[in-house]
């Protein structure tokens, strides 16, 4: 049977995976985090018809899972890929979990007695998680992990309290990284996108100020999942937060930072103040913007509809600078209170405002290791690092035999995404088929 | 039955022949329900509305329930093992899943049950999400009565549930491909390399669709006209592909795996059945025209941009033009189309800055909105476009532009007549422009084609409010329609950039070939079934269905004439009767509503499953001492 390996498992990865292994040839699919799923999992609900993200992404993850056809690698990484269309020989690195993937029943109880407790990188660091952990609560596969760098019993040989509670005995500390050798007709690179970190941007006092968070850390507090279950509230006193701040283009169109346009964020910060006021009627949203974007299938009508009905005000300016009021300037003592200062255009005046919560727009840019794993795969990047196709063959990198799909090769939206993966996976069903039924060269 | 009885089978039931013969075969003696059901938190979605642990405990009090339980995600793997687990542990011959919907989700918890050896057909959903947490999240006791109505009612269907059987279909390795544009000879290329034979069937007499009335093409310039004829060579000597041109779409039959399109072929000058097992449809869409607006079609001045591409592709503008004003989103986000799009800002960058490149001296002014230029490459054309003197100035929809003054010159060339000016308010200046112009343009969104509401009612598949196809899902299935077998791509389903559209083909491709790389598929178990001996071939099913799932056959039926002493014995006899292709029916039950001799009956659907879940629904529970609370 013929293979294909995909890299990535975010829902690009996983319907090109899908798809390839619909039409009947192998798939391996290789993820780096404990789980796969991708940003998508992180997200609360989608635009433009508010599905709950997991509940539209799970049945896709656990098909993948069952497919016959798709074996998934996780906590596994590419190292090596030599070869040419047809034939590439693929070294992946599958780390060690020190967790036995046959035994564990994802069942929590060593987690529930892990000592170590350290940020949740699922939740941008929200919560805390402990040094073994379940990467989300819907992960696939429900396995544990142990994190090397924070376990006590991996660092100075004390602890092994997991070991002790496991039932299945699972754990295993002597696990050792896997390095598997495969040998595949074509690569789908579908590696996603990291939010720019907005630091750099200081004049919106981003991790100075408490209550200035980004749309994703947004997103968990929204979430149902996440670390207050839902519930918006003001990190800085957890109350809740009844007026919201959208800055648009948070590093995206800066001629300093990222020149282009992050395609989704506006769409994305209309779905967030919606779903403020889904929680809260009361709550009040404003989005802060330089175009308000939003072309694909009923996106101007729900954005309309925003702003007609739930509670979204649409204010045309940048954001010049976020500050926050001294203790006691306000009348209800309130201290943490973000003040958004911008220019109004369609007035022209420098006006202010002060919110509840400032939530930043950050830029969608490469992942963080896409240099080097266009380096692994000797690709082209374009002028910004996202993987680089021509206009008129937007699936084809530059070198024969791999393909591309979502937003490793720039900024797109979930359908965007998904119609990019079937895509790359017709490509790529292309180069396995060619080699398996020599082409029909007389008609009939 | 006139004079005479059917002797087989041999005791034809009072009432409801359906449920007892279903009964028979389904349950054997000893064999009583044993039902599971599984209450879904799905995060916060219900389990934030709905008193979860309230729903848990009245469903273990119902009938035939051996086992109820919740859980965080029941569609993720952990919600499913734990059904597949319970189904072995505790014997469950029936399942019944309260939680979102079964639009998305049913197949998951369905395969889970198969897994575990039950019958897909023995599943039951409750939709206590949309239902319930949702539309009443305002009121979460009465919303949680609701739920606990619904788990009732389904508990009870669930208990009379039968195992279904599906059918099995070979699938014909051929596609049609319906559209002749860059996407569909896209599509049609995909799948002939993937050694499928393709029908491509386009309505113009030359291929291309609308690519071919282009000039160059953003963001590099390429020669549409290079473009298009080099992919139309490609179709032409692929092999594979049949190209059917100046042909149109008549009529549509059969379904995944077995489709015969009728094509009238005006080359041919007849109609000529297309096989295939899949279809995709590429049908483009085109240029909407502003009649009356600004003074299009009176005015010869005001073009829309596609005219104004022709005449640069034709060299047939005036060389001297001074001034050109182009007005972005008109009979776009307004009332006569709401949406956006999505193409029109870039194709006014291009033109604009073909018209500045030929032309340094000529001023254009962009009138627009917001500009519409996502992605990486087309913020970068944006800057160029800036950079090449392009002014582009920002309208809002309670001031919009205003034509003053006569019309602008292009179109009278001999006497010049004082040009007219466009008036716009600039909110950056805060003050109203006087544009001059000697050429407006006009850039108005892609609606869809004449005839895409004819073809999408042949091919029994939705279009949206706008009159573009719409897709199975928004957000995951964007190149899928509902119906099996039929994919979608480019501007048919929404405006799209050429390098989108070409995308969305390849993927449609890649969709179709899940289907043909298969030699089978199979229907669903939810098909009408028809009691022979019951019906009369009286045709009004037939007439009823949507689908033309229904035909009619001839059958021979031995039967005993018993009230003719003369003629007293077995005889054979001819009698027509109704037979349904599986492959075609939905499952709808229109059949089994208009048949007089309940002949006909609805599979999964039956009236004795039905009424189970109405005495349900108004049983209260009287220990609870409440009133029926439903919403």
């Amino acid at each position: 049977m013929n293979e294909v390996l995909v890299i990535g498992a975010g829902i690009a990865g996983i319907q090109a995976a899908l798809d390839l292994a619909e039409q009947g040839l192998r798939v391996h699919l290789v993820e780096r985090l404990p789980s796969i799923g991708g940003r998508m999992a992180q997200l609360d609900k989608t635009f433009p018809t508010n599905d709950c993200s997991t509940c539209i992404l799970a049945p896709k993850m656990v098909d993948c899972s069952r497919h016959p056809n798709i074996v998934p690698h996780t906590y596994s990484e590419v190292e090596a890929v030599e070869g040419e269309a047809g034939q590439f020989d693929v070294r992946v690195r599958k780390r060690a979990r020190y967790v036995d993937e046959t035994r564990c029943t994802g069942c929590g109880e060593c987690a529930s007695k892990c000592p170590r407790k350290v940020p949740d990188a699922f939740n941008l660091g929200l919560s805390q998680r402990r040094a073994i952990y379940l990467y989300f609560p819907q992960a696939v596969p429900m396995v544990m992990t142990i994190d090397p760098e924070q376990c006590t019993y991996l660092q100075r040989g004390k602890c092994g309290l997991c070991a002790q509670v496991c039932e299945a005995g699972a754990i295993d500390f002597e696990q050792q990284d896997l390095l598997l050798d495969l040998c595949v007709d074509a690569i789908v690179v579908a590696t996603g996108f990291d939010f720019y970190n907005p630091a750099p941007l200081t004049q919106y006092g981003y991790q100075r100020y408490p209550n200035v968070i980004t749309a994703l850390e947004y997103e968990r507090l929204i979430s149902a999942s996440g670390p207050t279950g839902g519930h918006l509230l003001r990190p800085s006193d957890g109350q809740p937060a009844k007026k919201i701040g959208f800055i648009q283009c948070t590093g995206s169109r800066h001629v300093r930072h990222n020149r282009y346009c992050s395609t989704v964020c506006c769409v994305h910060a209309i779905k967030e103040a919606t779903l403020a006021w889904e929680h809260d009627h009361d709550a009040d949203s404003y989005v802060f913007y330089t175009d308000l974007r939003g072309s694909g299938k009923g996106f101007r009508e729900y954005m309309d509809r925003a702003g007609r009905a739930y509670g979204v005000t649409y204010v045309h300016g940048r954001v010049a600078q976020i500050f926050e009021l001294g203790p006691g300037s306000d009348s209800a003592g309130e201290t943490h209170k973000p003040v958004i200062r911008y220019e109004d255009a369609t007035t022209g005046r420098v006006a202010e405002m002060a919110v509840d919560l400032a939530v930043l727009a950050t830029s969608l840019v490469p992942a963080h290791d896409a240099p080097l794993l266009a380096g692994i795969l000797g690709i082209d990047m374009d002028e910004y690092g996202f993987v680089k196709t021509e206009p008129f063959s937007p699936a084809d990198t530059s070198r024969p035999g791999i393909v591309a799909c979502g937003c490793c090769l720039g900024p797109a939206d979930i359908p965007q995404s998904v119609a990019q993966a079937s895509a790359a996976a017709a490509r790529a069903a292309e180069i396995a088929w060619e080699l398996v039924r020599p082409r029909h060269r007389e008609k009939g | 039955m006139d004079g005479f009885e059917s002797r087989r089978p041999q005791r034809i039931p009072q009432r409801r022949p359906w449920s007892i013969t279903q009964q028979q075969t389904a349950r054997g003696p000893g064999d009583d329900p044993r039902i599971g059901v599984f209450i879904c938190h799905c995060g916060h979605n219900i389990a934030g509305y709905l008193d979860v642990a309230a729903l848990v405990a009245s469903a273990r009090s119902l009938p035939f329930v051996v086992l109820a339980q919740d859980s965080l995600f029941t569609c993720s793997d952990a919600g499913l093992n734990q059904i597949r687990t319970a189904i072995a542990e505790h014997g469950l011959n029936r399942v019944v899943v309260a939680s979102c919907t079964p639009r998305t989700h049913e197949p998951l918890f369905q395969s889970a049950c198969d897994e575990a050896g039950l019958n897909r057909y023995l599943f039951e959903f409750v939709n206590i999400r949309d239902q319930c947490s949702w539309v009443h999240m305002e009121d979460g006791e009465r919303a949680t009565r609701k739920a606990r109505d619904l788990i009732r009612m389904g508990v009870a269907r669930a208990a009379l549930l039968q195992p279904l059987t599906e059918t099995e279909l070979a699938i014909q390795p051929a596609a049609a491909v319906i559209g002749g544009g860059m996407a569909g000879m896209t599509a049609a290329g995909s799948l002939a390399r993937r050694g499928f034979s393709v029908t491509l069937i386009e309505r113009e007499p030359a291929l291309g669709g609308s690519v071919r009335h282009l000039d160059t093409l953003y963001p590099n310039r390429t020669s549409a006209r290079k473009l298009v004829e080099a992919q139309v060579a490609a179709v032409r000597a692929e092999p594979q592909i049949e190209v059917l041109t100046s042909a149109e779409v008549t009529a549509v039959r059969g379904s995944i795996g077995h489709f015969e399109l009728e094509v009238e072929s005006r080359q041919y000058r007849m109609k000529l059945p297309v096989q295939a097992g899949v279809v995709v449809v590429a049908t483009g869409a085109e240029e909407w025209k502003p009649a009356g607006m600004y003074g299009y079609g009176h005015n010869p001045a005001v073009i829309t941009q596609q005219e104004l591409e022709e005449r640069l592709s034709t060299g047939d503008l005036p060389p001297d033009l001074r001034s050109v004003v182009m007005i972005q989103c008109v009979g776009a986000r307004d009332a006569h189309h709401p949406y956006c799009g999505r193409t029109c800002c870039l194709v006014a960058m291009k033109n604009a800055m073909i018209l500045k490149e030929g032309n340094p001296a000529c001023q254009v002014h962009v009138l627009y909105r917001d500009i519409e230029v996502y992605g990486t490459h087309f913020e970068d054309y944006y800057a160029q476009a800036r950079e090449l003197g392009v002014v582009f100035t920002r309208y809002t929809p309670d001031r919009p532009p205003e034509v003053v003054g006569d019309q602008g010159r292009a179109g009278d060339k001999q006497t010049p007549v004082p040009p007219g000016r466009v008036l716009v308010y600039d909110e950056l200046l805060g003050a109203t422009l006087a544009i001059p112009y000697d050429l407006l343009v006009l850039s108005t969104p892609m609606v869809p084609r004449p005839g895409a509401r004819e073809l999408a009612q042949m091919l029994k598949v939705p279009v949206d409010e706008h009159g573009f196809f719409l897709e199975a899902h928004v957000k995951l299935r964007p190149l899928d329609f509902a119906t099996d077998g039929i994919y979608l791509c480019g501007s048919a389903h929404w405006p799209a950039h050429l390098d989108e559209a070409i995308g969305q083909a390849l993927g449609a491709a890649a969709r179709a070939a899940t289907v043909l790389s298969k030699e089978q598929i199979r229907s669903s178990g939810i098909v009408s079934r028809v009691e022979e001996s019951l019906c009369r071939g009286c045709e009004r099913c037939a007439t009823a269905c949507e689908y033309g799932a229904i035909e009619f056959v001839d059958v021979t039926r031995s039967v005993e004439f018993l009230h003719r002493p003369m003629a007293r014995g077995l005889e054979t006899v001819h009698v027509k009767v109704a037979r349904v292709n599986p492959m075609l029916c939905k499952g709808c039950g229109a059949c089994a509503v208009v048949c007089p001799t309940s002949a006909m009956v609805a599979s999964h659907f039956t009236g004795e499953q039905v009424a189970a879940m109405i005495r349900a629904a108004l049983q209260a529970p009287a220990a609870m001492g409440e009133d029926h609370g439903t919403l």
